[in-house]
């Protein structure tokens, strides 16, 4: 087994049981108030769908609660990272699957969105949910 | 440049509505559909398998609602096409000259009826709007460049009515981030929830970048309120509104009242730039709410002026 393969078992040994890890490769749990936005059924990166009920379950899971519900609840009560959970997120890169998201965050590789998106980062301080607007 | 967008740009008030699913009959079928409401309607939806139900596809229908003479606006929803897909129908949508264009995320597959069906998601609704806008910057998402970029009025949609309430106004902040221009907002039964979010959305200042077009639904029957309470993912009807159209003499009147009241309501909250209409109705329903509404049809908006606030 190769280096890469034992750190990224021993990355889902610790998040999985913790946070539900799906070993996407390129961890958001910061931004996400310390919730895994790929156990939404979905996969949503971008907060919750229109379809959340009303008792804040989700539309696919009946018995489950709205995973964007509790990412936005913890994201408010976090000391650290105020305000992430309003970035847009790029699309998931399908082909960091099963690999470490660690090692993907000191290489960098974690933040290499496709070369066409848009350079949108956070709402600007007039918006008073969180600079640069326009891509 | 679309008419919506002119308008939209000059602070017009405007009315669109969703162009009832195609399947089948032709051109025929389109003109048979558009016939009770054109008059009053600026653009018209063609839906993206609404509820997770197949019907004839949006780039279709919106094609042969521009042949049909009224202006489209092409729903994409994120639930059954990967981002090469989405790109393809983007770029065929340009080509033939739509572009008003609404990205949702989608009703997941087990809301329709072939739940067994594969969930996409391959990009979510935001990220959508932000993908057409690479597409207008004059790239594919790859960054493989385009020779003649197209150009799209975005939008999207937000649900005022779906937890977390204090957080829908930011999600929509973040879809006016990626790029969208109008927010078309879910059908909300619970008013109190639309000037809750329509409040929120003005103290960030969204009301001066994005144009927000509520949504009313004229339904006709008890049947039809029932399944919209139980069965539409993120509509939350209040018990007393369902127990209104149960216990009416005339279910389809009560329900009109019920669309009228919401409309009023609606057209009475600040920054609100236009109304989405969804009818169930056989009949004329749209054009009948409008004219109720103190609405002018569209020729008439445009030759003499029309101010929501004014009239209401």
């Amino acid at each position: 087994m190769s280096a890469a393969a034992v750190i990224a078992r021993a990355e889902h040994a610790i998040k999985g049981p913790v946070w539900g890890c799906q070993m996407c490769g390129q961890c958001v749990l910061h931004s996400t108030g310390l919730t895994c936005p790929m156990n939404c059924p979905k996969t949503l990166r971008n907060g919750p769908c229109g379809g959340v009920r009303a008792d804040g379950h989700c539309e696919v899971k009946p018995e489950m609660r709205c995973v964007w519900l509790k990412a936005y609840e913890r994201s408010e009560r976090l000391p650290v990272w105020r305000g992430h959970i309003d970035d847009l997120r790029p699309p998931v890169d399908n082909s960091l699957k099963g690999t470490s998201a660690w090692l993907n965050l000191f290489t960098g590789r974690d933040r290499r969105p496709p070369a066409g998106w848009p350079a949108a980062r956070r709402p600007p301080a007039g918006w008073a949910v969180g600079a640069d607007v326009e891509p | 440049m679309s008419n919506l967008e002119r308008k939209l740009a000059a602070r017009e008030f405007v009315v669109t509505a969703e162009l009832p699913v195609i399947d089948g009959g032709g051109h025929a079928e389109i003109a048979r559909q558009l016939a009770p409401m054109e008059a009053f309607v600026d653009a018209f939806n063609a839906t993206d398998n609404p509820s997770a139900h197949a019907h004839c596809s949006p780039l279709a229908v919106a094609i042969g609602l521009i042949q049909a003479g009224v202006e489209p606006v092409m729903q994409l929803a994120c639930r059954d096409r990967n981002r090469l897909a989405l790109e393809a129908d983007l770029m065929g949508a340009a080509m033939h000259g739509v572009e008003n264009i609404c990205c949702l995320t989608g009703d997941d597959v087990i809301a329709g009826d072939e739940p067994e069906t594969r969930r996409v998601f391959d990009v979510d609704g935001p990220q959508l709007i932000a993908l057409a806008r690479s597409l207008e910057n004059g790239h594919y998402l790859s960054g493989r460049p385009i020779t003649t970029s197209p150009h799209f009025l975005l939008g999207a949609v937000e649900n005022p009515g779906a937890p977390p309430y204090e957080f829908r106004a930011r999600r929509a902040a973040m879809k006016a981030l990626a790029g969208a221009r109008f927010l078309q907002l879910q059908i909300c039964y619970r008013p109190k929830l639309l000037e809750r979010f329509m409040r929120a959305a003005a103290d960030i200042g969204l009301s001066e970048r994005l144009a927000f077009i509520p949504s009313i639904c004229i339904l006709r029957s008890v049947g039809g309120m029932r399944f919209v309470a139980t069965r539409v993912p993120g509509i939350d009807v209040p018990a007393e509104t369902v127990a209104r159209v149960e216990n009416a003499d005339d279910a389809e009147s009560e329900c009109f009242e019920i669309a009228y009241e919401l409309a009023s309501h609606a057209l009475a909250q600040p920054g609100v730039a236009g109304l989405h209409f969804i009818s169930f109705r056989k009949d004329a329903g749209i054009a009948k709410l409008c004219t109720r509404l103190g609405i002018p049809p569209r020729v008439e908006r445009e030759t003499n002026g029309y101010s929501a606030s004014v009239a209401v």
